[in-house]
């Protein structure tokens, strides 16, 4: 007879940040949120509310998780104030420069 | 003249449904099968095909659709995959009982739970006893050719055929296949003039209520039992052997190349040693019966290509020389083994034909199978005790 | 002993690895090898995911669709998934890797026993006009460089397979993009220090 396999009974998964992966690999444009221009309220909220991911966090200042932001610029086009700019390329600011 | 092209099986396929000129098609879109349905409706909707593209809302109803339009006298297609499949077994009973010469296309793919696109031949080995003729198909080539034999198969026995072809590995994989012309398919399979089953003057209730026993209708003819008519389908069926070899013999004629008919054999004539299989998976193993000849051990391929009617008598014959026979298959019937394994030692069972006899059970949900794999599992089976056993397992605990 | 070659491609879903592998396994077709296959590899059917092509190449007709394990050439259409993918894994000595890069090979971090060729193909098809929807279409362009550092098929039937796949504009693009990318291919060839050539199995 075959050895038996030892594990789960059966395929299951949990609710986690990027199930297909780091998904931040595909962009080829990430979102830039200038605070100053953001209205830090509560009753905004609409590009956390729009993110297709559910990358951005509701606490102010906001921030984009840039490990799993697919860069699909949603929140840029949602922004009420414009507050929200799509720049080339993948890496933000944080990292480290390669062409 | 014919016309070579680097194409998928999935083109393949829709490519042979058009050049039999099929009438209604009538499919549901599912992964891998989707291609087939999207070539075949911009055919329509080109207006290359001359035929009724019904969108249906499930697989369920793409065979009830295409069972009612077979049974008004039209030539239909359909195709499916895993749980679409699944989703129209049903009907796939109901398309053997009514006695259709229904067309499909399965697109191999393993069944859920757990979800799973890739492949495995679970899906239309789960459908063995439903009164389906199965051909399974190596490369696209014989996909497209296999789908025109089918449509003269099933016309003449009345039989529906499902013809399998390994999702992924065939269904997007490209490689050269010759197209033939219209002509020449043309002659080859003449137009469908239905069963004459419907007509206005003469009003007939199909598929009624069929009691135990036979009893006579309103004419005081006696008409069969139910025990009557599913006799006379599993004989209809047995006999379709001989239907299903002459076709690809005659296939052979007309086109020049022919695909075994009932199997087929690789370096057979010398074999100590028998790899059994079916589909992509028997084209893999040509290429471990190479490596272990090298090993000493005189191997060859059978590849089965009709698994329904099981060729039995032709398969005691391949082997009857053989000392080992190890089958490897993409299917599993849980509980006790692969059902081709299991189908074949009882074949070679009611022969009178001793080998040693180990079946394997490989590539599940698209695992994938490589001749290195089947030399190994065939050299232990070979070598030591024979056994039922699946390849490429791994265990947590490993 | 019949000849075998096999390729891995590399790309994202939406750039046109399948494309470009099935054109070149057609050009091969034309070549004359008997025996060709183009298997895509899918995970996630979405744009942007690694997406790779195995693809063969055979004086015979071929016999095995499992996955290509130890390729004779790789060719990459992103050089962003030299990152993520381990893309001269297994890659045979005296092999071939392609790259679509503006880079050398330095910069990219490559080196190996393996011929490297190097042409950036976004370059070559935005000269060739091949821009749709903002989309950058390489799936011609990749196989300039294929064609400049391999003899194993020309690019005259690579021009051909393309050719037969586009008509008018399209057609015209295409194959400027493919001619623009195979001038500009650079190659790095590998020098073997023993006797064995490089291309023989």
């Amino acid at each position: 007879m075959a050895e038996t396999t030892k594990g789960p009974l059966f395929a299951e998964s949990g609710p986690a940040p990027g199930e297909a992966g780091r998904t931040g690999d595909w962009r080829s444009h990430t979102p830039v949120i200038d605070h100053e221009k953001c209205s830090q309220k509560d009753t905004c909220l609409l590009c956390w509310l729009y993110c297709p991911d559910g990358v951005i966090t509701p606490d102010f200042p906001l921030e984009i998780d840039v490990e799993y932001c697919k860069g699909c610029g949603v929140c840029a086009e949602e922004c009420p104030r414009n507050a929200i700019t799509m720049i080339e390329g993948r890496k933000t600011s944080a990292s480290p420069k390669r062409s | 003249m014919s016309d070579i092209k680097i194409i998928t099986a999935n083109e393949a396929a829709a490519e042979a449904a058009a050049l039999c000129r099929v009438q209604v098609i009538a499919a549901y879109p599912i992964t891998p099968q989707t291609p087939v349905t999207e070539e075949l409706a911009a055919m329509v909707e080109r207006g290359d095909l001359k035929a009724e593209y019904l969108t249906v809302e499930s697989e369920h109803s793409a065979m009830a659709s295409i069972v009612g339009a077979s049974q008004v006298g039209a030539r239909v297609f359909t195709a499916s995959s895993a749980n679409g499949l699944l989703y129209m077994h049903e009907m796939l009973h109901w398309a053997a009982g009514s006695r259709l010469p229904v067309v499909l296309a399965c697109v191999n793919r393993g069944v859920g739970a757990p979800w799973t696109i890739l492949n495995d031949q679970q899906d239309s080995i789960a459908q063995r006893d439903t009164g389906w003729i199965q051909l399974y198909c190596r490369n696209n080539q014989e996909v497209l050719d296999t789908i025109i034999q089918a449509y003269r198969i099933a016309e003449q026995t009345l039989i529906p055929v499902m013809v399998c072809y390994d999702g992924f590995v065939l269904s997007h994989t490209n490689m050269p296949v010759e197209v033939p012309s219209q002509a020449d398919v043309d002659r080859f399979l003449p137009p469908w003039q239905g069963q004459g089953l419907l007509e206005p003057e003469h009003f007939v209730n199909l598929n009624p209520l069929i009691l135990s026993e036979p009893r006579p209708d309103a004419q005081g003819n006696l008409m069969p039992g139910y025990m009557e008519l599913r006799h006379r389908l599993h004989e209809d069926i047995l006999a379709s052997l001989a239907v299903i070899q002459q076709t690809d013999y005659e296939f052979q004629q007309a086109f020049g190349r022919g695909w075994g008919g009932l199997l087929w054999g690789y370096r057979m004539d010398d074999a100590e040693h028998a790899l059994v299989s079916m589909g992509s998976l028997a084209l893999e193993a040509t290429g471990a019966a190479d490596s272990l000849r090298t090993q000493g051990l005189r191997t060859g391929v059978i590849g089965v290509r009709a698994y329904r009617p099981f060729p039995a008598r032709a398969l005691a014959q391949a082997l009857a020389r053989v000392k080992t026979v190890t089958v490897f298959e993409k299917d599993v019937s849980y509980g006790y083994a692969g059902a081709l394994a299991t189908d074949l030692k009882a074949a070679l069972f009611d022969a009178g034909i001793s080998v040693k006899f180990s079946g394997f059970v490989a590539g599940l949900g698209g695992r994938d199978v490589a001749a290195d794999q089947i030399v190994q599992a065939a050299t232990d089976a070979i070598l030591n005790e024979p056994r039922y056993g699946w390849v490429d397992v791994r265990g947590a605990s490993a | 002993m019949s000849e075998l070659y096999e390729i891995i491609w590399h790309g994202r879903g939406g750039q046109g690895a399948v494309t470009a592998a099935k054109l070149y396994t057609e050009a091969a077709y034309y070549q004359g090898f008997k025996g060709v296959s183009a298997k895509p590899t899918y995970f996630s059917e979405r744009r942007g995911a690694p997406v790779s092509v195995h693809t063969r190449m055979s004086s015979e007709p071929i016999r095995t669709y499992s996955n290509v394990t130890t390729p004779d050439m790789a060719v990459v259409l992103d050089d962003n998934l030299l990152e993520m993918v381990n893309v001269t894994a297994n890659l045979r000595e005296g092999g071939l890797l392609v790259v679509n890069s503006s880079l050398s090979p330095q910069e990219l971090g490559l080196s190996g026993p393996f011929t490297i060729a190097l042409a950036d193909a976004f370059h070559a098809s935005e000269a060739a006009g091949l821009i749709v929807e903002g989309n950058v279409l390489i799936s011609t362009s990749i196989l300039g460089p294929l064609a400049a550092a391999s003899h194993l098929v020309s690019l005259e039937n690579i021009r051909r397979a393309v050719a037969g796949k586009f008509t008018g504009k399209a057609k015209d693009r295409n194959l400027k993009a493919l001619d623009l990318a195979f001038e500009a291919t650079r190659v790095f060839r590998y020098k073997p220090s023993d006797a064995v050539s490089a291309s023989a199995r």
